[in-house]
């Protein structure tokens, strides 16, 4: 029987959930599509690319999955690896040089797993992003669609502000993998899914993220536009407040937003 | 027939098949002979020096903080930071209190991490060690909070950092908050980067999972010894997926020389050496005249 959490968790990962390129679609005009990292290849589990957002150019990216088996194959079912972590980095290198701001749609259930992806460091990949991040010159605002896993999807959140779907997941590994590393039963995921705090109101009482973006009640498939349009108004306003501050306030902000998490005693 | 029959055997019922936990293989016991993890050879413990190298087959033991620190420290300069700092339990996960009890009991740490300050070959340092033998060196708030202190003052000192990672990654029973402690240590090295400062990161067994994929990836320089395990994602995962088993020398920190992540494989014994030298090789004469 399935808690609250697993129900999230699992409408986090369904397969008809709306995927960033559906979200890019909606939210921003003029998205010409950018490829590669320059270095190894082009990674389908990554999509990026510029667009205006009203009358502003912005840097877009996020993690792509599919809605069929092929198209999922295709992009490694969300799970990015090496050369598209470096694929992001890239084109958030591109958006500080020319003072675009940088808007990242996380949904995976983490980095992608595999021989290549070590021997291409998936390691430093992850850790690049995330010190380049924490010195970007300029806004990045980054919203969780779907599912958000590990390390995978933190490379694509050290940002200023970090906002969530109703039903959108954020969590130090799935549910399933918590419960069988640490309670070795992975039948136990629904438990481990619940004590995780790893839905939106959770995470936002815990500081974690800042904003819920609501779903419509039919479902997000079903109604895009009613989210899309809360969050095209939501990003415009948002960035006009962090374009107003120096790049020394918004260094030393995102600086502190992190520098919070840890609960010691001493 | 009778001579043939099958001899009915008293069963004595089998231990289950455990899995050993990581953290419980390759430590010496305190004991005259040690079975060598690597080569399989019994060695006499006398054998072993402070170094603790297999005499055999040059397997590194993994060391203690203590120990290690023993070994890179100038005698008696490492001042330690932060020495009372204890995890809370943020995920109100079950009997976390008890587990980190345990754990502080069998290594006399109050979590994975010894931080501090000291002089390597006379050169001023801030100097972070992580110790796997508690709880596998996983990462939450204290190891995060203590990394990050020691790196803020290695800026507002001006001092060059080295950190000795091992960490088999977040500490899961802390849940997001252990996942945030990646960004809170990457901020800092960040901004001492920023101060054109030297971070010499020397990754030892095992240097995995979230460790790898923050600071311990990060270095200016990047050391490691040989043999330590070094990898992102788990190497039985990764066997799960591909469905195939992976050779020997899969994640080996000679694995990842050969694909371009590290500058130098360095055996223990000449660990401190090396160090000295890039100490020296980035010191601005007027900061350190003597040393």
């Amino acid at each position: 029987m399935d808690n609250k959490a697993m129900e999230i968790v699992k409408k986090s990962r369904m397969v008809s959930r709306p995927t960033t390129l559906e979200f890019i679609e909606q939210i921003f005009t003029d998205f010409i599509e950018l490829h590669g990292d320059r270095h190894f290849a082009d990674d389908k589990a990554m999509v990026g690319g510029i667009a205006m957002l009203e009358n502003q150019p912005v840097t877009v990216i996020g993690v792509q999955k599919g809605h069929t088996i092929e198209e999922n194959v295709k992009r490694s079912f969300g799970s990015p690896n090496p050369e598209g972590y470096r694929k992001q980095l890239r084109l958030m290198k591109q958006a500080e040089k020319f003072h675009r701001p940088v808007i990242l749609f996380v949904n995976t259930s983490g980095a992608y797993c595999g021989v290549g992806a070590e021997e291409r460091g998936q390691g430093e990949a992850i850790a690049r992003n995330l010190i380049e991040m924490a010195g970007l010159k300029v806004p990045i605002i980054s919203i969780f669609i779907g599912e958000g896993g590990s390390g995978g999807a933190l490379a694509l959140a050290l940002a200023d502000k970090v906002w969530m779907l109703d039903n959108g997941m954020y969590a130090v590994l799935s549910p399933e993998g918590f419960a069988s590393i640490l309670w070795r039963s992975p039948e136990r995921s629904a438990d481990a899914a619940e004590l995780m705090k790893l839905t939106a109101p959770d995470l936002l009482k815990n500081g974690v993220i800042e904003e819920m973006i609501p779903e419509a009640k039919e479902g997000l498939a079903e109604n895009l536009e009613y989210t899309t349009a809360i969050l095209k108004e939501m990003l415009v306003s948002q960035l006009q407040q962090l374009q107003a501050l120096s790049t020394e306030q918004l260094l030393e902000q995102r600086y502190q937003r992190f520098r919070k998490y840890g609960e010691f005693t001493e | 027939m009778k001579l043939f029959k099958k001899k009915n055997y008293i069963r004595i019922n089998p231990p289950e098949a455990v899995s050993v936990p990581m953290e419980e293989t390759p430590s010496i016991p305190d004991g005259l002979w040690v079975k060598c993890k690597h080569c399989d050879k019994t060695i006499y413990t006398k054998e072993i020096n402070e170094y603790k190298i297999c005499p055999n087959c040059g397997y590194h033991f993994r060391l203690t903080a203590k120990e290690r620190i023993a070994l890179i420290c100038d005698e008696g300069s490492f001042e330690e930071w932060d020495t009372d700092m204890k995890a809370k339990n943020p995920m109100q996960y079950p009997d976390y209190d008890k587990i980190i009890q345990k754990a502080q009991q069998k290594t006399e740490l109050n979590d994975a991490v010894v931080t501090g300050c000291c002089k390597i070959g006379g050169y001023d340092t801030v100097l972070a060690v992580m110790d796997s033998h508690f709880m596998m060196a996983s990462m939450g708030s204290v190891v995060g909070e203590k990394i990050t202190r020691a790196i803020e003052r290695g800026t507002k000192k001006k001092l060059p950092v080295i950190i000795f990672t091992a960490s088999g990654g977040a500490r899961m029973q802390e849940g997001i908050i252990s996942l945030m402690q990646m960004a809170k240590t990457s901020s800092a090295l960040q901004r001492h980067a920023g101060a054109g400062l030297l971070y010499v990161s020397v990754m030892t067994d095992p240097t995995t999972g979230g460790v790898s994929a923050s600071f311990a990836s990060l270095g200016d320089i990047i050391l490691s010894e040989p043999g330590a395990t070094i990898g992102f994602a788990g190497r039985r995962v990764i066997e799960g997926t591909i469905n195939e088993k992976l050779p020997d020398e899969f994640q080996t920190a000679e694995f990842q020389l050969e694909h371009g992540f590290l500058d130098k494989i360095v055996p223990r014994t000449e660990l401190k050496n090396t160090l000295i030298q890039i100490l020296k090789l980035h010191c601005q004469k007027e900061a350190c005249e003597n040393g």
